[in-house]
C-alpha cells in the first residue's frame, strides 16, 4: 500500500461464516474485569493458523458474536487465546466462561502486522490499555526472530497499575535487554514506582533512529493519533507507523458494512492499516 | 540541599534540554542563583500551598506529582524525569505550589531561585519572551495530556 489510499479489498468468495465450537481450557484473570481464554477445537481438529493482528470471531451461544484480537503466540500448537474486557453482555458471557465450557469460533480474519516491515529497523510498539493483546503475538514473533530488527522499544500504558494485562510476562520482558519496556499509568497511589502519564511522554525516553524506524499502535484512537504525530514529529516516515483499528465489526467479512471506515472495511481491509493510508479518515469526525 | 559554584551549574544548565541552545550570557545570568538539589526517594520536593521559590530542572531521578483530595488515597497525576522541569507557580502570583511533588527515585535537579529568574526575564524581554516560548510548550503539553486523561481513555 501506498500513495493513494489502496486498501488490498477481497476478490475470492468470503469465508465461511459458521463458528466452529472451541473448548475453553482455560482461563486466566488478567484484571478485575479481564480474562484471557485459551481456547482448542473440539474433537481434536486443527485451529487454523493465525497471523499476529489478526482476530476472531467469538460467539457465546445464546447471546451473540465480538470480534477478539488474537492474544496468543502464533507458533503455540492447536488452538488460540484471547483476551476478554467485559464491555457488554456478549463480552461478559465470554468472560465468565469456564474450562469445559465451549464457545464458536470463526476466523481468523483481517490483515497482519506487517512483520517484514521491520526487518532491519528499530521497531517501536506503543500499547494503551487492551491494546496490548493485539500485539502481543507480534512481540513473541521479533522476539523469535530478535537478530533480524534492530532497537525494540515497547510503551505500554494503562489506566491505573492493577488494569495491566499479562502482569507477570511483563516482569519476564523487563528482565531481557534486548527488549527496552517503558510502563505508564494514567494515575496511580504511592505505591506504584512507574511512569504515570500518557504514553506519548515516554517516547522521548524511546531509543531508536527515527528515520530507520517501524512503530506498530495499537490502544483507544486518539491515543494512536497523538502518539502518530508525535512519532511524525520525531522524524518517522507516516509510511512506516501502522496502527489496528477498532470498529463495529459484525459479520467479518466485508458483507454487512457496519465496520466501514472511509473507502474500508475495517474487518476485511484492516484492522492494521498504515497510518499514511488511513490518516485522512482519523480526521474526519464523523467517521 | 548543597550549593554549587554557577560556572559549574552553567555547564550544566547548558546540557539540560530545557536551557539548550540559549544565549550563553543569558544562561550565566541564569546560573548566578542556581544550585543543586538532590533528593532521596520519598522525599517531599514542593508542598502544595507553600510559596513557589524555585524553579527546578531535573536531571536524573523520578520525581511524582500528587494531588491531595479528601477522603481518598494520595493520587499520583504524573510523574517527571530527567529533562522534566518541575512547576511553573514561581511565575505567576500568588507563587504558591499549586500540586505536592514527591521523589520516587533519587533525584538531582538544579534549582533556579524564583525571584532572581522573575528579574532576570523582567529586566531581559527578549531572552524572557525566549524563555517563555520554552516554558509555554511544557505547559500546553501537560494541558492536552490531561485533558486526555481525563477522557479515561483505558476505562470501559
Amino acid at each position: 500500500m501506498g500513495g493513494e489510499s489502496s486498501f488490498a479489498g477481497s476478490s475470492g468468495p468470503p469465508p465461511s461464516v459458521a463458528p466452529v465450537p472451541f473448548e475453553v481450557r482455560r482461563t486466566t484473570s488478567e484484571t478485575p474485569d479481564t480474562v484471557t481464554l485459551e481456547l482448542r477445537p473440539k474433537g481434536g481438529a486443527a485451529a487454523t493458523r493465525f497471523r499476529p493482528g489478526q482476530f476472531n470471531m467469538l460467539y457465546a451461544f445464546g447471546v451473540g458474536e465480538a470480534a477478539i484480537s488474537i492474544s496468543g503466540d502464533p507458533e503455540e500448537p492447536g488452538g488460540y487465546r484471547h483476551t476478554v474486557r467485559v464491555a457488554g453482555r456478549v463480552s461478559q458471557a465470554l468472560a465468565e466462561a469456564t474450562p469445559g465450557g465451549v464457545v464458536g469460533v470463526r476466523g481468523p480474519y483481517g490483515t497482519p502486522w506487517p512483520l517484514e516491515e521491520a526487518v532491519d529497523r528499530d521497531v517501536v510498539i506503543v500499547a494503551g490499555g487492551l491494546g496490548l493483546p493485539p500485539l502481543r503475538p507480534l512481540l513473541y514473533e521479533l522476539l523469535r526472530q530478535r537478530p533480524r530488527f534492530g532497537r525494540l522499544e515497547l510503551i505500554y500504558g494503562a489506566r491505573t497499575p492493577k488494569d495491566l494485562v499479562f502482569y507477570d510476562e511483563i516482569q519476564h520482558w523487563r528482565t531481557r535487554n534486548d527488549l527496552r519496556f517503558q510502563t505508564t499509568v494514567d494515575t496511580a497511589g504511592r505505591d506504584w514506582y512507574g511512569d504515570v502519564g500518557l504514553v506519548t511522554a515516554r517516547l522521548p525516553d524511546a531509543r531508536f533512529e527515527p528515520s530507520k524506524t517501524v512503530a506498530f499502535l495499537c490502544g483507544p484512537e486518539i491515543m494512536m493519533k497523538l502518539t502518530a504525530e508525535a512519532l511524525l514529529a520525531r522524524g518517522v516516515p507516516p509510511t512506516a507507523i501502522w496502527l489496528s483499528m477498532e470498529r463495529n465489526m459484525k459479520c467479518a467479512v466485508g458483507l454487512c458494512g457496519h465496520c466501514q471506515f472511509g473507502p474500508a472495511f475495517v474487518c476485511r481491509d484492516g484492522p492494521v492499516f498504515r497510518y499514511s493510508d488511513v490518516a485522512r479518515y482519523l480526521a474526519i469526525r464523523e467517521l | 540541599m548543597n550549593e554549587n559554584d554557577s560556572t559549574a551549574t552553567e555547564l550544566r544548565l547548558a546540557d539540560h534540554r530545557f536551557f539548550r541552545g540559549l544565549d550563553p550570557e543569558f544562561l550565566a545570568r541564569l546560573g548566578e542563583r542556581s544550585y543543586t538539589r538532590t533528593f532521596d526517594p520519598g522525599a517531599l520536593i514542593v508542598r502544595e500551598g507553600d510559596p513557589a521559590d524555585e524553579f527546578l530542572a531535573l536531571f536524573a531521578g523520578k520525581v511524582a506529582l500528587e494531588i491531595i483530595v479528601p477522603d481518598r488515597p494520595r493520587t499520583t497525576v504524573q510523574t517527571l524525569g530527567p529533562g522534566d522541569v518541575l512547576g511553573w507557580s514561581w511565575l505567576f502570583p500568588p507563587h504558591r505550589w499549586r500540586v505536592d511533588a514527591r521523589a520516587v527515585k533519587p533525584t538531582r535537579a538544579v534549582g533556579l531561585a524564583a525571584g532572581h529568574l522573575r528579574s532576570l526575564l523582567d529586566g531581559r524581554p527578549a531572552d524572557g519572551y525566549v524563555f517563555l516560548l520554552r516554558l509555554l510548550p511544557v505547559i500546553a503539553q501537560r494541558l492536552e495530556n490531561t485533558r486526555v486523561q481525563l477522557l479515561d481513555l483505558h476505562g470501559r
